[in-house]
């Protein structure tokens, strides 16, 4: 069982590492221009932020769904 | 350099020997005001004082002043006033039980200094890719944090020594990382947590002479989490205590609503040897606990060493990210 959850927190780690890179890469950069108000923006920013965050926890439920199956199960 | 090296050592003394002689004489006094509750995992009706929260408020406040002195920065006052503030919301839960959602909402009031003093770079850092800037975002991940390591940290007070020991390996790791990224007085500031944590411990481990209550352990999360906030390490911080996040999680995903720990089912029941097995009850939460006690029954110190030995291993993931830091793959 200890593997598993070894396993979980490894996987998890990527995760964060991925979510890290995608933050960076993708939402950091985005601008839509100097006559765009900055909250409009941040906004778009904010909604992919969370729509990131969504999928992470959506990604981290398969997973955990995935390696703790029979103990979920039992 | 060596007025912080002078430093460090100074401060980390005061968190260690002030924890390490003053609970003896806090667990005499909850004692004789039978300031006491049960420890449910031991056979007999053995009484252990509580809140040991006190003791850790003692120890870290005056290592974190005489810091202060060395270095008066915004970021050390933040840490101050965040911990005090941490273990006033853990204190009224420990008098009284509040509801689910009480710990949370008072926890968010408490990022209030971070934000109030300045204390934070609104640049997130992620390791391999840099840094992105998100001022409106930075600003609600400061109000959240502090309640999500509050009690992050608070769900894993279960078994003796478990939240204690955890919290040390955590900012032991969390402040060499510190020094990795050569943030020298924000490390030091966290080897006060490591310090007087590791102090606590030498009570709190298996067998307990006390318990340090929601005080305690909510004051070990908030003071964690400004510190991540105010030394800008915030995804190495929740590397390191992936094993809570997880029991977290485990708990949300299974019950899908925040409540009091004191208001579910108990995932784990005893065998006849006293050793923790997982309940039959389908409708109790899963838990770290619970699924390191699926297989087979484990003793109440085997299952303490098994989630130190997590904390230990995401103590390493989260070094390895700080020096991932320093390197860029874009």
């Amino acid at each position: 069982m200890t593997i598993k959850i070894y396993s979980f927190i490894f996987v998890m780690w990527i995760l964060m590492l991925i979510g890290g890179g995608l933050m960076v890469v993708v939402v950091g950069p985005i601008t839509f221009g100097i006559d765009v108000e900055p909250i409009i923006t941040s906004g778009v920013k904010v909604f992919l932020a969370l729509f990131l965050i969504f999928i992470w926890i959506f990604t981290l439920t398969k997973v955990k769904n995935w390696i703790f199956k029979s103990q979920i199960k039992s | 350099m060596e007025e912080k090296i002078i430093a460090a050592i100074i401060v980390s003394a005061i968190a260690f020997f002030s924890i390490y002689a003053f609970t003896p004489i806090l667990i005499k006094f909850l004692q004789k005001r039978n300031l006491t509750v049960k420890d449910a995992n031991k056979t007999g009706n053995i009484m252990i004082p509580r809140p040991g929260g006190i003791s850790i408020l003692i120890g870290i406040v005056a290592s974190e002043i005489t810091l202060y002195f060395f270095f008066p920065i915004s970021e050390i006052l933040a840490v101050i006033i965040t911990s005090i503030l941490g273990f006033s919301v853990g204190i009224i839960d420990d008098k009284k039980t509040m509801g689910g959602w009480f710990k949370p909402a008072t926890l968010a009031f408490c990022a209030a200094p971070i934000l109030l003093l300045g204390a934070y770079d609104s640049n997130l850092y992620f390791p391999l890719f840099g840094s992105v800037k998100i001022p409106s975002l930075y600003l609600a991940l400061v109000v959240f944090m502090i309640p999500i390591t509050g009690n992050t940290i608070n769900s894993i007070d279960v078994l003796n020594g478990i939240v204690s020991g955890f919290i040390t390996i955590a900012s032991f790791a969390l402040a060499i990382s510190l020094f990795i990224l050569q943030n020298y007085e924000i490390g030091i500031s966290c080897l006060c947590l490591a310090f007087a944590s590791l102090a606590f411990y030498k009570y709190h481990k298996f067998p307990s002479r006390i318990f340090p209550g929601d005080s305690g352990a909510v004051m070990f999360g908030a003071t964690y989490g400004t510190i991540a906030i105010v030394g800008g390490v915030e995804v190495i911080a929740a590397i390191a205590i992936l094993p809570a996040i997880i029991n977290s999680f485990l708990f949300l995903s299974s019950v899908k609503k925040i409540v009091e720990h004191r208001e579910i089912k108990n995932p784990t029941s005893h065998t006849d040897d006293f050793k923790l097995k997982s309940t039959d009850d389908n409708h109790a939460p899963i838990t770290l606990v619970r699924l390191l006690v699926a297989k087979k029954p484990l003793s109440e110190k085997h299952i303490c060493n098994e989630i130190l030995k997590l904390a230990t291993f995401s103590g390493i993931l989260a070094i390895i990210t700080a020096f991932m830091m320093g390197a860029k793959i874009l």
